[in-house]
C-alpha cells in the first residue's frame, strides 16, 4: 500500500517566504521573543552562509548589513500548515497531520485517478509550489519510510517497494531524530524537553559507536542493539531498515481559510495595500481551489497603527472577536459592512457575495472599491483576510434561457455603480407593507435564474389598457394653492416653474392616514389635478399634509 | 443579368466595380491628350489579360457590392402594448430606441409596459433613472417582476466623487460637466457613466435611460459620439436600449423614434362634453397618441404613422 509524504524544509522560513515572496533572494533571519531578549529562531541558506545561526541574539544578527530580520508569525505558520494539508487533501481523503511541516497521505487506490506513483509525486510537488511552498515529496510502501525520505532527500523521491533499506541507507542518522520531533509543537514543554534530552543522548551514543548513517544502524545485530538501547533502539533500527509499519491517523483538515501579513512599516495608501491584498487573495483562492471550494464571504481585518496614545499591549490586534462580528452583522443590509474596535485599532470590512465565487481579481477589485468608499482612517500595520468556504454553484445552462448578466461581472458592475451613485441608490426595489408614501426600500439586486413560470409567457402583448404611471418628484415640491369657494383654483411652485397654472380639472380628495399609534403618524388628502402648462395639459398628484400642514405636488401622471 | 459597369472615380482615380462580369469601357490611356483630343464613342474593350492584371493589381482589396454582407434585421420584442406593436413591430434588440414626448404624454407608461413584458420573458432589466422619478408602487402595479429590475437612482454624490472632482482625476467628461450633485448636469453625468458600465457588463434584456425630467437644453449637450458609442456597444447583443426623453436627442443613432403626443386634446374634449367629469372618467382611460418618426427597421423611407392606445390607473382594475 503506497504512502506519500510532503515535507516543508525550514518550515518557519518557508511560511514567511510564502507571504513575502520577494524575500527569497535575500538573507533572512526569523527572530522571536520579547525585546530586548529577541533571538534568531530560523535562518535561510543565504543567512547561514553569512554566518547567522539560530540562537544568536537580534543585536548580534543586526551586525550583518545584508541580513533581513523578520519577526516570527504564528499566524503565517498556521496558514502555511493549512495550505500543506490542503495540498495533501486534494489527492487523498486519508491524510495524517504528522507535524507542522509534514503531511502523510495514503495513496491506495489513487493510481487509477491520478496516474502512476511518480506522476502523483510530481503533481504533489507542483501543487505545493502553487500554494507557495517549496516541498519535498516522497513515495514509499510505508509511512515512516516515506517521511524519512521526504526529510532526507530534496525534491521528489519514489522508493520502489522492497528497496527501502537500500534507498534510505545513505541518509544521516540525525534524520531519525528530526522525524521524531514533528509532533512536539502540540505537546507540553516538559515532555518536549524530555524527548529532546533522550534524542540527544541516543544520538551521542550512536556517534560514539561510529554509526553515521542509516545503513550502519540497519546492519547492527538486533539482539545486541536491544540489550544496549532497549525498545527505542529497535524502533530506530526498524525505521532505518524501512520495515516499520503502522496505520495512519487520518485527520480532517478544518475548513478555515485565512491569511495574514504583519507589516514592518505601516501602509498609508490604498495602492500598496492592493498589492498585499492581491497576494493574500491569490493564496486563499489557490487553497480553496485545491479543496474544490468557492467563497461567498470575505472578511478583511486591518490592524491600525495606534494614533490615540492608548497602550498597544492592552488591546491585541488579531482575529475579530464575536462581539465585533455581531456588531458588523447588525448593520443594514449593505453588501459590505465594517466596524472599528472600541480603541480604533482594528478595522473590519465584510464583503458578502450573492453567489459563491472564486476569482482573486474580482475580489481584489471589490475590496478596492469598498476600501475606497470606506477608508480605514489610520496607517495599516497588519492585514488579516478570512474567506468563508462555500460549495461552488451548480447551474444548468440552457440554450433557450433568456439573457442574464454573469454574476461575477454583475457584482463588479454593481460595486462600480455604487461608487458612483451611492450604495443605497442601486439595487432592486422592495415594497413595504404600508400605505405610506414612499413605502419601499432598496435591496441588493440578485436576479433569479429561473423564469417565473406562473406568468404568462406569451410573446404577444395583450390588448388591454396599460397601467398609467406616476413620476415622482423627490423631494416633493412645496406649492402654494389658491382656493376659491373652498375649491382648488390655482397652483404655483417657486422651485419648479412648470408646476403652476389654473386647475383645469380636479378629482379628490382621496383621504388616507396611518401609523397613528406611532411617533411617525401621517395623514393626507390627495387630489389628481390637471394644469395648463406651456407643453400642454399636465396631470399632477397634489397632496395636502394634514398633520404637518402644507401643500405638495408629489408627482406627475405620465 | 445586369450589365456590368466599370468606372473610375475622377477625384481619386479609384475604380469601382458594381458587377465584374462584363466591361463596357476601359480607358487605358497613358496621357490625357489622346483622351481629350478626339471625341470617340465608348468602345467595348475585351482584353482578358489586361483585365486580369488590372484586377490583380488594383482591385485586390475591393469587395463587390454583390458580396457585401447584408445587415440582418434585428429581432423585435414586444413593447407590452399591442397597438404599438402592431405599428412598429415591437422594440428592436441590439438597437437604440427613443421615446420622446412632453410631460403626461405616456412615456413612463410605455416604459413600464416594456419593462413588464421584458421581465415577463425572464430577462433582467435595468433602469437608469436620472430624475429619481420611478414610483415602486406603479412599477409593481404594471406587472414588473421587481427581482429582475435593477434600479439606479442618479442624483446623490459620494465623497469619493467629490474628491475626484476636486482633484480632476476623472478624465471622462470632465470638461463637459461641471456641476454639483443636484444639478441636472450632474445627474446626466452619472447616467452616462452608469449606462457605460451596464452596457459593458452585458446580459440585460432591456436597459432604459430615463431622461424624462431633465431639461432639453441639458440633454442636448450629450455629444453625438456618446450615443454612437452606446449604439455600438449594444449592437449584436440581445439588449434593447431604450431612452425616454422630452425631445429626440440621439439623432441618427436611434433605430426607432416614437413620439408621444400630449393628452391635452382628449382632456379638453372631455371637459367640453362633461364640464365636471368624474375621477374615474379621466384616469381610467387616458388616451395616448404614439407616432413613429423614424424607423430603420425596413429599407424604405421613414413614414409617420399614429396609433392611439389607452392607459388607466392600477386601482381602476
Amino acid at each position: 500500500m503506497p504512502f506519500a509524504c510532503i515535507f516543508v524544509p525550514n518550515f518557519t522560513v518557508a511560511a514567511v517566504f510564502r507571504a513575502e515572496f520577494e524575500l527569497r533572494a535575500r538573507a533572512v533571519a526569523i527572530f522571536e521573543g520579547k525585546p530586548p531578549l529577541e533571538k534568531v529562531f530560523a535562518v535561510n541558506d543565504n543567512a547561514g552562509r553569512a554566518g547567522i545561526a539560530p540562537g544568536m541574539t537580534k543585536a548580534q544578527a543586526e551586525l550583518c548589513s545584508e541580513l533581513t530580520l523578520y519577526p516570527r508569525s504564528l499566524l503565517q505558520e498556521s496558514a502555511a500548515h493549512a495550505a500543506l494539508l490542503d495540498c495533501a487533501q486534494s489527492f487523498s481523503p486519508c491524510v495524517e497531520d504528522a507535524a507542522a511541516d509534514t503531511a502523510i497521505l495514503d495513496l491506495a487506490g489513487m493510481e487509477s485517478l491520478f496516474g502512476t506513483l511518480p506522476e502523483i509525486a510530481h503533481d504533489l510537488f507542483r501543487c505545493g509550489a502553487d500554494l507557495g511552498l517549496d516541498v519535498n515529496v516522497s513515495v514509499a510502501s510505508n509511512p515512516d519510510a516515506a517521511m524519512l525520505a521526504a526529510r532526507g532527500f530534496p525534491g521528489v523521491t519514489v522508493i520502489p517497494s522492497g528497496k527501502e533499506a537500500e534507498c534510505l541507507g545513505s541518509l544521516p542518522i540525525h534524520v531519525l531524530f528530526a522525524a521524531g520531533s514533528g509532533n512536539q509543537q502540540t505537546k507540553g514543554k516538559e515532555k518536549k524537553s524530555d524527548q529532546e534530552k533522550e534524542a540527544i543522548r541516543l544520538l551521542e551514543t550512536l556517534e560514539r559507536w561510529g554509526v553515521r548513517d542509516l545503513r550502519a544502524l540497519a546492519a547492527l545485530p538486533q539482539v545486541a542493539l536491544s540489550e544496549r538501547l532497549g525498545q527505542e533502539g529497535l524502533r530506530l533500527q526498524g525505521l532505518a531498515r524501512g520495515s516499520a509499519s503502522r496505520t495512519l491517523v487520518p485527520v480532517e483538515a478544518p475548513a478555515i481559510f485565512e491569511e495574514a501579513v504583519e507589516l514592518e512599516f505601516p501602509i498609508v495608501l490604498l495602492e500598496p495595500l492592493a498589492f498585499l491584498l492581491n497576494r493574500l487573495l491569490e493564496q486563499i483562492c489557490a487553497r480553496l481551489a485545491v479543496r474544490a471550494l468557492n467563497t461567498q464571504e470575505l472578511r478583511l481585518t486591518l490592524g491600525l497603527q495606534n494614533l490615540t496614545g492608548v497602550d498597544p499591549e492592552s488591546d491585541t490586534v488579531g482575529i475579530p472577536g464575536e462581539s465585533d462580528v455581531s456588531h458588523g452583522a447588525a448593520e443594514a443590509e449593505s453588501p459590505a459592512q465594517h466596524f472599528v474596535s472600541g480603541r480604533q485599532r482594528k478595522f473590519c470590512r465584510i464583503l458578502r457575495l450573492p453567489l459563491p465565487m472564486l476569482d482573486p481579481k474580482l475580489f481584489l477589485k471589490l475590496l478596492q472599491l469598498d476600501l475606497n468608499a470606506h477608508p480605514p482612517g489610520a496607517p495599516i500595520t497588519k492585514i488579516h483576510l478570512i474567506a468563508e468556504p462555500a460549495r461552488p454553484r451548480s447551474a444548468q445552462g440552457g440554450l433557450f434561457l433568456p439573457p442574464s448578466p454573469e454574476p461575477e461581472k454583475l457584482e463588479l458592475t454593481l460595486a462600480r455603480i455604487a461608487r458612483l451613485v451611492g450604495e443605497a441608490r442601486v439595487g432592486s426595489m422592495e415594497l413595504l407593507d404600508t400605505h405610506r408614501a414612499e413605502g419601499f426600500r432598496m435591496r441588493r439586486f440578485v436576479p433569479g435564474t429561473q423564469p417565473n413560470l406562473s406568468r404568462k409567457t406569451s410573446e404577444a402583448a395583450e390588448d388591454k389598457p396599460a397601467v398609467a404611471a406616476l413620476r415622482m418628484f423627490r423631494p416633493t415640491l412645496r406649492v402654494t394653492v389658491t382656493l376659491e369657494n373652498g375649491e382648488l383654483a390655482r397652483v404655483s411652485c417657486t422651485k419648479k416653474k412648470e408646476v403652476q397654472g389654473t386647475v383645469l380639472w380636479k378629482a379628490g380628495p382621496w383621504r388616507s392616514s396611518g401609523d397613528w399609534w406611532d411617533r411617525e403618524a401621517w395623514a393626507r388628502d390627495e387630489w389628481d389635478i390637471a394644469l395648463q402648462s406651456t407643453d400642454g395639459v399636465v396631470l399632477y398628484r397634489l397632496v395636502h399634509d394634514l398633520l404637518g400642514g402644507g401643500w405638495f405636488v408629489e408627482g406627475t401622471y405620465d | 443579368m445586369s450589365s456590368a459597369v466599370f468606372s473610375t472615380s475622377a477625384a481619386q482615380s479609384r475604380p469601382f466595380v458594381f458587377d465584374g462580369e462584363e466591361v463596357i469601357e476601359v480607358c487605358p490611356k497613358a496621357s490625357g491628350e489622346e483622351f481629350f483630343g478626339e471625341a470617340r464613342p465608348p468602345q467595348r474593350v475585351v482584353s482578358e489579360s489586361f483585365l486580369g492584371a488590372f484586377k490583380d493589381s488594383r482591385l485586390a482589396g475591393v469587395t463587390p457590392a454583390s458580396r457585401l454582407a447584408v445587415r440582418l434585421t434585428p429581432e423585435m420584442v414586444s413593447s407590452g402594448i399591442a397597438a404599438l406593436d402592431a405599428l412598429t413591430g415591437g422594440l428592436p434588440r441590439g438597437c437604440l430606441t427613443e421615446i420622446c414626448g412632453p410631460a403626461s404624454s405616456g412615456r413612463t407608461t410605455l416604459l413600464l409596459s416594456a419593462l413588464a413584458a421584458a421581465t415577463g420573458r425572464g430577462e433582467c432589466c435595468a433602469v437608469v433613472d436620472a430624475g429619481d422619478a420611478l414610483d415602486p408602487q406603479c412599477v409593481a402595479d404594471a406587472g414588473i417582476e421587481l427581482d429582475r429590475l435593477l434600479w439606479v437612482r442618479c442624483g446623490e454624490d459620494t465623497p469619493q466623487n467629490n474628491s475626484m472632482r476636486k482633484t480632476g482625476s476623472d478624465t471622462e467628461n470632465k470638461n463637459f460637466f461641471k456641476s454639483d450633485s443636484h444639478d441636472p448636469e450632474h445627474r446626466l453625468e452619472q447616467l452616462l457613466r452608469v449606462t457605460d458600465l451596464l452596457l459593458e457588463s452585458g446580459g440585460f434584456g432591456l436597459i432604459a435611460l430615463d431622461l424624462g425630467d431633465l431639461p432639453p437644453q441639458t440633454t442636448r449637450r450629450i455629444p453625438l459620439t456618446t450615443w454612437f458609442r452606446f449604439r455600438r456597444a449594444v449592437e449584436h447583443t440581445p439588449t434593447v436600449l431604450l431612452a425616454v426623453e422630452r425631445q429626440s436627442i440621439a439623432g441618427s443613432c436611434s433605430s426607432l423614434l416614437i413620439k408621444l403626443g400630449s393628452q391635452a386634446p382628449g382632456i379638453r374634449q372631455l371637459m367640453t362634453t362633461q364640464p365636471a367629469p368624474t375621477h374615474a372618467q379621466l384616469l381610467t382611460e387616458l388616451k395616448i397618441t404614439a407616432e413613429i418618426v423614424r424607423s430603420r427597421m425596413e429599407r424604405k423611407p421613414a413614414r409617420s404613422a399614429e396609433v392611439i392606445f389607452s392607459s388607466k390607473t392600477a386601482w381602476a382594475g
